[in-house]
């Protein structure tokens, strides 16, 4: 269908001079968003949001529903491009110059808030498509699978758990098992910051014990973004926290600073957010 | 959804499909050069140029399920580049056929000098060599199938939206072609073929050769598009069609794999489009009529998509009913064509083949519908918060 808000830029066009490597970081920020406001027909899901991520922090995102979250990640990942604002990788390369899979290329990974995967293929296969390297289509027609590249598949199935299901179609998995299978394709892609939509909705108390903990010893070495609904599992990984509401940050800090915080409790209706 | 059969392992059924072409190649081909016509084992001629045709639509039916089985790309405007590979081919046995005609001028065709006109226009130039034409049988569909993928993918047209562009790509390419001025015969379009490389066209044993040949483009094209699945590309492919925005997110230049197999798919309707031009002994504007195009990809979805050989079945079935209905009531024909369409699409959503014991043993993705709600008994945690909606705003 047509989208006219998902104007990317050209194919044939070679915009990008900067590879992720060469991104400046310097400063300690590895994400940088200013001012974006991206309007649907009128109505600003995002209006004015303003956010900075340092290189290899776990930050959560909270925020109700229709807050703007899933949206902020669209134009993080370049899937939307925003009406207004700046959005930059690193204090160099800006984001919002770039189509969505180059940008996707060693820089952001994104979890779909509905766990995505590809449901016709086997669970190794989703992995294998996922690993880092050219995307081109002529390399896709000729290359053959590498003792590296099954190692590779091995280590991240292992990983997320689902080794013993390496060979079944990816659509018989349960939903849990397919949020672990798009985590998973997360780190096969390597990106250096993870967007993590809702990633426990739909997993045993376990599943989400495990989670929590692959997702904490993620940080450090890649920058973690996780938007969840649940705070008992916020509270399980989060150091900072931001809430969205309304299309721009209501309130940023400590789980508990948050939480106290009457702006916050207002507009969870006088519920506390960690009510579980 | 689809079977992952079609993706790897087993392939029975399209071995099937390729030793029965074989057989039938040669069968038919003894049938008709070597077995006198009194006995009951001769095959006619024209048996024999009816399956060549047949050869032909089941080569445009491997083009369209090559896009549309595996990359999720409908498109109902695949008749144009069958039409312009035919005219290509038209144009190279217009020119075999030098001062043969009513006219007698050596160089231009009975058309052209019947307008009036007095030299060959410069985009006929070339097409007395075979190996000229049989370049531009190629080219031609293929760069317009490339600029015109290109503007319309990279503007992420898809679904009905890309159909109906299709649809009025092939429209806008059959009114161009009715005009006289255009050049390329007008509505009599081109025909009164006498040669092909130097082969008389009426000759049996060309039209053997003919139907040989529109059978080795088959197999040879299967191939080509099952290679093509099979490889990481054809997973991609899959991977667009199922969950195109995952695609993306996993870095991948969409519009790109869009216009790569949308090409190749061109081409292979070229190809047949071109090898069905001297079976027919005739190509005219009709062949870029929009139902053209519907109706073979009625043939795919009949047959059954994502399998290339489902494809090849339904194109023979649907074409053999057309011509034992046509002869009895030639009206009937669309009412039938559109009756067997609904029937297919809600009885038998994967096509003939389903019907196939080879399909008897279910596919696992079959087992489980996409997305569906989570079983587990963890699944309450998510239930529990005022719930997030389920759906996100795929395009
Ligand atoms: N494609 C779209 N068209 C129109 N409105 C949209 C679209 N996507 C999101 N919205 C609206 O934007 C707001 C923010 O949505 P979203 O980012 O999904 O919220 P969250 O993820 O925080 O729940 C919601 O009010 C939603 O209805
Ligand atoms: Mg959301």
């Amino acid at each position: 269908m047509i989208d006219a808000y998902e104007e990317s830029a050209g194919m044939g066009e070679r915009i990008n001079q900067l590879k992720p490597g060469q991104a400046d970081i310097s400063h300690g920020t590895i994400l940088y968003l200013e001012d974006v406001t991206l309007s649907f027909d009128g109505f600003k899901a995002l209006n004015g949001l303003n956010l900075t991520l340092d290189d290899g922090e776990l930050r959560c995102i909270i925020g109700p529903n229709g807050a703007g979250k899933s949206t902020m990640m669209d134009v993080i990942t370049g899937r939307r491009k925003p009406q207004q604002g700046r959005v930059f990788f690193g204090q160099n390369i800006d984001l919002l110059k770039l189509p969505e899979h180059e940008i996707a290329n060693g820089m952001v990974g994104r979890k779909f808030q509905r766990p995505t995967v590809f449901e016709a293929l086997g669970v190794a296969e989703n992995i294998e498509l996922t690993l880092t390297g050219s995307r081109s289509p002529w390399r896709m027609l000729k290359v053959r699978s590498t003792t590296t590249e099954r190692d590779r598949i091995d280590e991240v199935l292992t990983t997320i758990g689902l080794i013993g299901l390496r060979d079944r179609p990816a659509g018989v998995l349960s939903h849990g098992q397919k949020q672990w299978l798009e985590i998973g394709m997360l780190l096969a892609q390597n990106p250096r910051i993870l967007l993590v939509d809702e990633p426990v909705a739909g997993m045993t108390g376990e599943e989400v014990v495990r989670t929590a903990e692959l997702l904490v010893s993620l940080a450090g070495t890649r920058t973690v973004v996780v938007v969840e609904h649940d705070m008992a599992f916020v509270r399980k990984i989060a150091n900072k926290v931001t809430v969205l509401h309304q299309g721009s940050v209501l309130a940023e800090g400590s789980l508990t600073s948050v939480q106290n915080n009457p702006k916050v409790i207002e507009v969870y209706l006088g519920e506390t957010p960690c009510s579980n | 959804m689809f079977s992952r059969k079609s993706l790897g392992g087993n392939d029975t059924g399209g071995l099937i499909v390729m030793l029965f072409i074989a057989l039938m190649l040669v069968w038919v081909s003894v049938g008709n050069l070597a077995v006198h016509e009194s006995s009951p084992w001769h095959v006619s001629t024209y048996t024999v140029t009816l399956l060549g045709k047949f050869l032909c639509y089941a080569l445009l039916a491997v083009s369209i399920d090559l896009i549309w089985g595996y990359a999720g790309i409908l498109s109902l405007g695949h008749g144009a580049f069958f039409a312009l590979g035919g005219y290509g081919m038209g144009m190279y046995l217009m020119r075999q056929i030098g001062d043969h005609g009513q006219y007698g001028n050596p160089n231009l065709p009975d058309f052209m000098v019947f307008l009036n006109w007095h030299e060959l226009p410069w985009y006929w130039h070339g097409f007395e060599h075979f190996w000229f034409a049989a370049l531009m049988i190629l080219l031609v569909p293929g760069l317009l199938a490339g600029l015109f993928g290109w503007l319309a993918f990279r503007s992420k047209v898809s679904g009905v939206y890309f159909a109906i562009i299709t649809q009025a790509l092939t429209y806008a390419l059959m009114l161009a072609f009715f005009r006289n001025e255009m050049g390329f015969g007008g509505n009599n379009g081109l025909t009164d073929f006498k040669e092909i490389l130097g082969f008389s066209i009426t000759e049996n044993s060309t039209r053997v050769g003919l139907f040989v040949a529109a059978g080795i483009a088959l197999i040879l094209g299967y191939l080509i598009a099952r290679t093509i699945v099979r490889s990481r590309f054809g997973r991609v492919l899959v991977a667009i069609r199922d969950a195109e925005p995952r695609t993306r997110a996993a870095g991948y230049p969409v519009a790109q794999y869009k216009l790569v197999v949308f090409v190749i798919s061109a081409m292979l309707a070229g190809v047949a489009g071109a090898l069905y031009v001297p079976q027919v002994g005739i190509i005219n504007p009709g062949e870029f009529s929009p139902l053209s195009s519907i109706e073979a990809v009625a043939w795919v979805a009949t047959g059954g998509r994502g399998s290339l050989f489902g494809p090849i079945i339904g194109a023979f079935a649907v074409n053999y009913s057309k011509t034992e209905l046509t002869t009895i009531a030639p009206d009937l024909w669309p009412f039938v064509l559109g009756g067997l369409f609904i029937l297919v699409t809600v009885f038998l959503p994967k096509g003939l083949i389903s019907l196939l014991a080879l399909r008897k043993k279910r596919s696992m993705t079959e087992a489980a519908p996409p997305n569906e709600t989570p079983r587990d008994p963890g699944s309450k945690i998510a239930n529990q918060h005022n719930a997030p909606p389920p759906q996100e705003y795929l395009p």
